[in-house]
């Protein structure tokens, strides 16, 4: 493969604007009244980290799992790889992240909720709430029409910036930061593509990656106790 | 290299049965402008028209009913104005199919000029990459292959100058674009019996002029230019810059028009394959063949205006 270096980022964006944002319409028509599903998930797990119960990390891990592996199939596997033959591959990395959080569900703590440094904590509601609630109305901002808008558990963007979220708000370092790394690659391939498409949306998880890093690397880490 | 005027019957036939069962207009034959230029390809004879239809990005439409049926409007329009060639890749996302789905709904017009390319690292994939690929636009085989951007080209080269020798291929050929890798591209030019070479080539990004261009009307080799308004880019640049009197001169009514008939107005150009979602964009582009070309006085002033836009 040592012919890759010859090729830019411009090179890999395969599709329009037009098409990619028509996509999430198609999307959104295909998989109705899905939605009414995934906001009570995303709304359930809102509740349980703030109102943590002995056993609700691992309940939240396995429902977020569920929502990784739907994604994966729904989304990238079965929509996205019809314009970008990469899909696949980034479904199989949703994949993955779906068996990390069933693991940790399954066999460890799973993702239970602290009372983190008051920093942290801003940032890691802020996260979760954007990408359960307000992520939908920035593509409307941006002028995409509100049935293009990306859902929390139906498209990407919204899911891996509320993982990252309770992945701030979760005690256990290194198993945060395991949970971390996929939602932080998938910020990075959505800001590189909204990016090249000259939306000023990339913004958007390149801030969330950026600050789900800070958030969970902020000096006073080390006094995360669990409740 | 002017021809006469090539018969666009068998083209039309498809494309208006297309026009007729989608509603479409296609323009009526008495009002359409005169036949595309022709080119020589170097290695047979063979003429086709100086202007094809790329399908990177606009025809990566994936499962989309409408852009479906509007890259079937955009390859209706193209054909009904005299063009045959239509350029893709196994890069190029869901745009194989698209063209596929397309050709069937215009009833595979025969006067199509399939041209696709063949991108993989192994060598041994090619073979079932192509069939894929051929399976995907419904033709019984290809025209012309190329290996697209070199990657694996001398196993690659090797695939397709075998299925030439079994008559699977007509054409063999490699590309590059944006300027990559000349210097392997003059190699392959100088020591491979190619048919045909893309690279990229427009009126602010001319290196090609300095050695691949000559050395493709040395060896005979035809010459395919992609991207010539630099991914739309260009004719962005210019959108709401009135067209100088010299557009007048060689019937150019666009500045993609005056792009693209400085393109051709390089002797060593066979095709140049333009990309586009609009079937009226694809008429007007097929339409910069027809008329006088620009001569080397006013390829420089052309390429010294739009320099200074």
């Amino acid at each position: 493969m040592a012919d890759w270096w010859s090729y830019s980022l411009e090179d890999f964006l395969l599709f329009s604007p037009r098409v990619y944002w028509r996509m999430f319409a198609l999307h959104n028509e295909a998989v109705w009244p899905l939605h009414l599903a995934a906001l009570p998930i995303g709304l359930t797990l809102v509740w349980w980290t703030a109102r943590p119960r002995p056993w609700s990390g691992r309940v939240v891990a396995v429902a977020l799992a569920l929502v990784w592996a739907w994604v994966a199939w729904s989304f990238l596997w079965s929509r996205y790889a019809t314009i970008n033959w990469a899909a696949p591959w980034l479904a199989g990395g949703f994949a993955l992240q779906a068996l990390l959080l069933l693991g940790l569900g399954a066999f460890g703590a799973g993702m239970p909720r602290v009372v983190p440094p008051s920093v942290p904590r801003v940032i890691g509601w802020a996260l979760l709430l954007h990408g359960l609630l307000l992520h939908p109305f920035t593509g409307m901002i941006a002028g995409h029409p509100p049935a293009a808008a990306e859902l929390f558990g139906i498209a990407p963007d919204p899911t891996a910036i509320a993982t990252l979220g309770l992945a701030v708000l979760m005690t256990g370092g290194t198993a945060a930061w395991v949970v971390m790394v996929i939602p932080l690659g998938w910020c990075a391939v959505s800001w590189a593509t909204l990016h090249t498409m000259g939306g000023p949306e990339g913004a958007i998880p390149a801030t969330a990656a950026v600050l789900a890093v800070a958030g969970r690397a902020w000096p006073t880490t080390n006094a995360r106790k669990p409740l | 290299m002017t021809l006469r005027p090539f018969s666009r019957r068998t083209a039309l036939a498809g494309a208006a049965a297309f026009a007729a069962a989608s509603g479409l207009r296609p323009g009526r034959p008495s009002a359409r402008p005169a036949s595309p230029e022709l080119r020589r390809i170097p290695s047979s004879g063979e003429a086709i028209p100086a202007v094809g239809l790329g399908s990177w990005i606009t025809f990566n439409v994936g499962d989309d009913a409408a852009l479906r049926r509007e890259c079937t409007a955009v390859m209706a329009a193209f054909l009904d104005a005299g063009g045959r060639m239509i350029d893709s890749s196994p890069m190029y996302g869901s745009a194989q199919a698209v063209i596929g789905h397309g050709l069937a709904a215009l009833g595979h017009p025969p006067a199509v000029f399939a041209t696709d390319k063949v991108w993989t690292s192994a060598g041994s994939d090619g073979p079932v990459q192509i069939e894929r690929s051929r399976g995907l636009w419904g033709v019984e085989r290809f025209d012309l292959l190329q290996v697209h951007n070199l990657l694996g080209w001398e196993a690659h080269l090797r695939t397709l100058f075998a299925m030439k020798e079994q008559g699977r291929l007509r054409y063999a050929g490699i590309t590059t674009s944006e300027g990559r890798r000349h210097d392997l591209v003059e190699r392959i030019m100088r020591t491979q019996p190619i048919d045909f070479v893309q690279i990229s080539y427009n009126i602010l990004d001319r290196e090609v002029e300095g050695r691949i261009l000559p050395l493709a009307q040395e060896r005979g080799i035809a010459v395919i230019v992609n991207r010539p308004f630099r991914q739309g880019s260009l004719t962005r640049r210019l959108e709401g810059t009135p067209l100088p009197g010299w557009a007048a001169e060689i019937g150019a009514t666009t500045w993609a028009q005056a792009i693209l008939k400085f393109i051709l107005s390089h002797p060593a150009v066979t095709v140049t394959i333009p990309a586009t979602t609009r079937p009226d964009h694809a008429r007007e582009n097929v339409a910069a063949a027809t008329g006088p070309l620009p001569d080397d006085a006013l390829r420089r002033r052309m390429a010294d205006d739009v320099g200074d836009l």
